[in-house]
This record gives C-alpha cells, sequence and structure tokens, in this order.
C-alpha cells in the first residue's frame, strides 16, 4: 500500500503548483478563527485585526505587486472543526498561509496539518510552549507563557526591589511556568527570592502562606495565578498589614478581580500583550482606525490578530514568494518587526520574542505602566 | 520575643479563625450523629446556602440599619441567615431523611450523599458556578495592638478573626446550654441514649429531630456568613472541602460531643496554619485526612468522646 501514496501527493503538489501559478494577481491567505461559541469574544477581536490588517497592506498596494485575499472560516470554538475546516482551506481554497487561532488548544489541533502540507501557520496568541513544537512551519507572533515571568523579574529589577517573594498556584503549568522563569531571571539579574510559597486553585484562606512571607520582609510578591485567588490574596495581605507591591500575569485580567479585591490592589503591578493606552504613535494610530471601523476599542487579541497579518506581508516581501519553503524561512527570519504589540523578533523556536506590556492598578481600574523589553 | 515565636504565634490567631468555622460546621454534624447516628453529609451544602443567603438578602438587610457596613447589620445578616438555613435543615429532614427513618442506617447515609450532591449541583444551576463576591457586611481590619505590649504589637488580629471566633465560642455555650439545662435538650440526650424508650416516655420524637436539625443547620448558616465575611468570594462549592475538614474535626474531637467538636475544629484549623505556613501547602490535605485515618485507628472515640459498650 505504501507505495502508491505518492501518486495522490504528487497529484496534489502538481494541482496547488499549478493553482499558485494561475492565482497571479492575489495572495491567498486562509484564517480559522472561533467567531461563535465559547471563545467567540476572543476570536471575534483577533479576525478583526487581521481584516483590518489585510484591508491596509492592500489599498497600500499589497506585496510583490498582489493583493491578498483573506479566506476565513469558523471553528465555532469546537473541538474537531480546526482540523476540518483547516484541511478544506489547504485543499481546496489552496491559500499558501493559515493564520490563526486565539486558543492553543485549536491552534494544536491543526498545526499538524499544516506542517505535512508544508504550508505555514502564524498563530496570533496560542500561548501554549506546546504549539510551535509541531515543526518548523508553526510561528507565532505573541510571547510564551513563561516569558511573563522573565517579564516581571525585569521589572521588578527596574524598580529597585531586590527581596521578592513568590506565590504560586502548584495546580495550573500557567502558574508554574511563569514562577519558574520569573526566579530564574530574578536571581540571575541580583535580586533575591526570599519565600518561595504555594497554593492550589479554589484555596480561599491564604494568611498562613502570607503570614511566612510576612516574616521574610520582602519588597514585592509574585503571585502569577488567575483573578479569583489572586483578589482573595490581595484582600487578605492587606489584611495582615502587608502593603508592598503584588505582581502578575495576564491571568489577573478577569471580571471579578477589581470586584472582590476593591482598592486592596492599588499600586500593583501585572504583565498584558497589549494597552490601548500605550501612547506610542503606532498604538495610537491603530486605536483610532480600529475604532473608527468598529465602533470599540481594541484589546489584545485585535493587536495581536493585526500583527500576525503585518509579519505575514512582511515576510512575502523578503522573501519575494509565496513558495511554503521559503516563505517559512522569511517568517523565522523576523527581525525587530515594528507591530502593535511591540517590536517583534522570533527566536529559534520560532516564537516571539517582544516586548511585554506592564499595566498598573490605580484607584480601583487598570493603567499602563511601561513597555518591558525581553 | 523572638521574630520565629511571633510569626508562630501569628499562625496559631490564623488557624484559630480558620478553625472556628471548622468547629461551627463540626457541631451540626456532631449534633445529628449524636441523636440520630447518622452523618449527615448535606451539612456542608448548607453552610453554602447560609452564605448564600448572605449574598442575595445581605446588601437589603443592610440598608434597614443606615448606609454601608455595620455591626448591627452584619448581626441581623447572620440571624437572618441562620433562621433561613435552620428552615432548610428542617425541610431537608423531613422530605429526604425522615420517610427512610426505619430503614437500616446505610440508606439514609447514601441518601445524604445525594442530597449534597443535589445542592451542590443544584446551586451551580441556580446561582451559577462561577465565584461571586460577597457584600461588605462589616469594614474590616487590623485591631491595633498598644506599642507598650511589646514584640506582641507586631502580631496582626483582624476584627473577623476575633468575631469568628467569639461568635463560635458564644455559640458553643448556647448549644451546650440547651442541651444540658432545657427540656428540648433533655428530650435530645433522652432520644440520643435510647430512642425506643424515649418515644414511650411520651417524647415526641419527629419534634425532636427537626429541632436537631434545624439548631445545627442553624450554625452551619452562621459559619458561612462568617466565613465570607473573611474570604468574599462564594460558590456553590464552597461546602464540600469545609464540610469534609469539619467531619475530620467532629471525628477528632469524638464525634457527638459538643466540646470535641470545637476543640477538633480548631486544632484542625491551628494544624492546617502550621502545615501551610512551616512545611508545605501540598501536604494540607493529605496531613489534616491523616488524622482521620490515625484518630479511627488509634482513639476511634475521638479526644473527648466518652468510650460506649457496645448494648446488647
Amino acid at each position: 500500500m505504501h507505495k502508491f501514496t505518492f501518486v495522490p501527493v504528487v497529484l496534489v503538489s502538481a494541482i496547488s503548483l499549478a493553482g499558485s501559478a494561475l492565482g497571479a494577481d492575489e495572495i491567498k491567505v486562509g484564517e480559522f478563527a472561533a467567531l461563535t461559541g465559547g471563545s467567540a469574544s476572543f476570536g471575534q477581536s483577533s479576525h478583526r485585526g487581521t481584516e483590518m490588517a489585510f484591508d491596509e497592506i492592500n489599498a497600500a498596494g499589497g506585496v510583490l505587486g498582489k493583493k491578498f485575499k483573506l479566506i476565513t472560516e469558523d471553528d465555532q470554538s469546537a473541538a474537531g472543526q480546526p482540523a476540518t475546516i483547516v484541511r478544506k482551506l489547504i485543499s481546496q481554497d489552496k491559500v499558501v498561509t493559515v493564520l490563526g487561532e486565539v486558543r492553543s488548544s485549536a491552534t494544536i489541533e491543526a498545526a499538524p496539518i499544516c506542517q505535512e502540507n508544508k504550508i505555514p501557520l502564524i498563530t496570533p496568541a496560542a500561548t501554549n510552549p506546546k504549539v510551535t513544537e509541531v515543526g518548523d512551519y508553526i510561528s507565532r507572533v505573541c510571547f510564551i507563557d513563561p516569558f511573563q515571568g522573565t517579564v516581571m523579574a525585569k521589572f521588578a529589577l527596574s524598580k529597585g526591589w531586590k527581596k521578592v517573594a513568590v506565590l504560586t498556584d502548584v495546580k495550573q503549568d500557567y502558574s508554574v511556568g511563569l514562577a519558574e522563569f520569573f526566579v530564574k531571571a530574578f536571581t540571575a539579574g541580583g535580586g533575591q527570592v526570599v519565600k518561595e510559597q504555594k497554593y492550589s486553585t479554589g484555596d480561599k484562606d491564604f494568611k498562613a502562606q502570607l503570614t511566612s512571607i510576612k516574616v521574610t520582609k520582602p519588597d514585592a510578591i509574585f503571585i502569577p495565578g488567575y483573578y479569583g485567588e489572586v483578589a482573595l490574596v490581595a484582600r487578605q495581605a492587606r489584611l495582615l498589614g502587608i502593603k508592598v507591591p503584588l505582581l502578575g500575569g495576564d491571568g489577573w485580567v478577569g471580571d471579578s478581580l477589581l470586584k472582590v479585591a476593591g482598592n486592596a490592589l492599588d499600586g500593583c503591578f501585572f504583565s498584558n500583550h497589549f494597552s490601548e493606552e500605550d501612547q506610542s504613535p503606532l498604538v495610537q494610530g491603530f486605536v483610532k482606525k480600529y475604532e473608527a471601523k468598529y465602533h470599540e476599542k481594541p484589546d489584545a487579541m485585535a493587536a495581536l490578530g493585526y500583527d500576525s497579518a503585518g509579519i505575514l506581508a512582511d515576510a512575502i516581501k523578503r522573501a519575494g514568494t509565496t513558495d511554503g519553503d521559503k516563505l517559512k524561512g522569511a517568517i523565522a527570519a523576523t527581525k525587530g518587526f515594528q507591530g502593535v504589540t511591540g517590536s517583534i523578533t522570533l527566536d529559534p523556536q520560532r516564537n516571539a520574542s517582544k516586548s511585554a506590556v506592564i499595566m498598573a492598578i490605580v484607584n480601583g481600574g487598570f493603567k499602563f505602566e511601561q513597555n518591558v523589553a525581553p | 520575643m523572638g521574630d520565629k515565636l511571633l510569626e508562630l504565634l501569628q499562625q496559631v490567631v490564623n488557624g484559630l479563625s480558620q478553625g472556628s468555622i471548622y468547629a461551627l460546621i463540626a457541631l451540626g454534624y456532631t449534633m445529628v450523629f449524636g441523636v440520630l447516628r447518622f452523618i449527615n453529609f448535606a451539612h456542608g451544602d448548607v453552610y453554602m446556602l447560609g452564605a448564600f443567603v448572605g449574598f442575595y438578602l445581605g446588601p437589603k438587610t443592610l440598608k434597614l440599619f443606615g448606609d454601608g457596613p455595620s455591626y448591627p447589620g452584619a448581626a441581623a445578616v447572620l440571624l437572618l441567615s441562620m433562621a433561613l438555613c435552620a428552615i432548610i435543615g428542617i425541610v431537608i429532614e423531613k422530605i429526604c431523611y425522615r420517610p427512610l427513618r426505619e430503614r437500616p442506617k446505610l440508606t439514609v447515609l447514601i441518601t445524604a450523599i445525594g442530597v449534597s450532591l443535589f445542592l451542590e449541583n443544584g446551586g451551580q444551576f441556580v446561582f451559577g458556578a462561577d465565584p461571586k463576591s460577597f457584600p461588605d457586611v462589616i469594614t474590616d481590619r487590623a485591631l491595633e495592638i498598644p506599642a507598650s505590649w511589646g514584640k506582641i504589637s507586631g502580631l496582626t488580629i483582624t476584627i473577623s478573626q476575633v468575631l469568628v471566633f467569639g461568635v463560635t465560642l458564644v455559640l458553643m455555650f448556647v448549644l451546650s446550654h440547651i442541651v444540658r439545662k432545657t427540656k428540648l435538650g433533655m428530650a435530645m440526650r433522652a432520644l440520643s441514649f435510647n430512642p425506643v424508650a424515649a418515644q414511650l416516655m411520651g417524647i415526641n420524637v419527629d419534634v425532636v429531630i427537626s429541632f436537631t436539625f434545624g439548631l445545627g443547620s442553624a450554625l452551619a448558616g452562621a459559619a458561612g456568613i462568617l466565613t465570607s465575611i473573611q474570604q468574599p468570594s462564594i460558590d456553590p462549592l464552597m461546602g464540600i472541602n469545609a464540610g469534609l475538614k469539619a467531619f475530620v474535626a467532629a471525628v477528632l474531637g469524638g464525634i457527638g460531643n459538643l466540646q470535641g467538636a470545637v476543640l477538633g475544629g480548631l486544632l484542625i484549623g491551628v494544624l492546617e496554619a502550621i502545615v501551610v505556613g512551616y512545611v508545605d501547602p501540598t501536604y494540607r490535605d493529605p496531613i489534616v485526612f491523616g488524622v482521620l485515618i490515625l484518630i479511627l485507628l488509634v482513639k476511634p472515640t475521638g479526644l473527648l468522646g466518652a468510650s460506649e459498650r457496645e448494648k446488647v
């Protein structure tokens, strides 16, 4: 049986070669996104950002004298769908690249298909480290989970905080990853981790952990958990007389964070992908155009979608072709791309090495603090 | 006094406030067991319902006592939750346990697990599974300890911690007074001693059992409010862990013994704080449930429980 399989493969590649040769005036890009279902708010944002980026690039004349044609498919936030529609995008629509998704699980599903067919995949917001481990055709424009730990360590050092305690949620890989990289970077930078404490998702009483942290008199406490527990930790820390800033990652972003914490989190900081309050002209221009088009403020997912399209256009320009093999090399060689989510360089594992945004909490609201370069 | 000692003292304070919650729930377990000889596993979920009573009715109740958090308002919320939980407890007993009273104890035990699952999943359906932010019924803050007390002024004791501990002790004394000095209490003890003889002596068994359930559930309701004051994030599954810990506390103190339940609750609370503070937080639950196994192996009657000879 094995002998015969090469025939259809040759056939398919012959057709796709013919396809790219024939579609001379446009570059077909496939996008799979969660436009409906549970992740629809993220999926819609990322799709809008992507769509807007291609509109702008086309209005400016496109690349290689060709215009982009974006073919978007909805995966309904459902498992199984990403594989089906990405197969369709590649085999029927003959796209040269695939963009998507915001969810790591959906991206991990689609990635092997792109890898097999030698079609580059750029994901805007799948942060799980496993995504790009699928193969060399897969890359991303967001940073991976552990990176935020490094960012917060640098931020803490820049603030002059030399002694920091870490409180980790041992039930979340996300939290453990952030904590591990925070400790590594913080100690390498000359800081001292005075206490490493733990809790588990669902815990409500943190006074025992906080008491053992308090006696070490830290300058700040790094809590890379999710908003539910972080809010309670903050309240109890203040009651116990711990006045130092608390630091965290994008897991802090959640509706009930400030509702439960009240003003306990004032003066605290966390890392995120993007802030619409970033005053750089590039970001402000993006925000203005996005608001004019969609009548709402762009979030981090919209910004990442926008940058995924930008990076693709940039890579095609440098490669001078849409051939998958050469294109993947050009994408991987992305260096210093000025995106709205920061200056993006792809590292050897094709993960974006870029600056993160630090947000401050002031008077019970989020406020842009600064960018931190990797 | 050294820093180390101060830290230890602080952990004991933390443990006592958390342990008070376990103690309040354990009192309900132990009372029902004392009278009916069965473990009401839905008891932890009544505690959860107590917290939700405060969540839904708390803000309106507080308004009756002026704007914002106030002590009379908090007391009213506490009493309201206790009253509603008492009714819930009585209804649960009437609908689910009473028809099975003559059946083997195992049947009632399994029903209790069913009621517990019903309340947890029904709670997720009705209230939603996401954590809710509990309203501030009092303004919690750390108490000022005069600097003249020396090193001990470094200790942090919050108003809610004092409140939880105080309310628990008061309720324990009220409860033992009811059991020892009132007519209903005497009926409870008689029923516990010998149900058939008690009935022959003219004791209305149904009334006494309803009363027992009501009392125990009221305490669970109080625990629900007090815990939410300290940790203002509540969800429909909050009763599972607290209920299990309280069960361990009741067994540790000697199930059926009121003072034992409180002692057990406080000990478990302090043990947890010590393990989290000095050993490793991930060992907290294994150690607490290890205590349950150990006590059942070594002294099944618990610390304060009298050994009971099997009646022939």
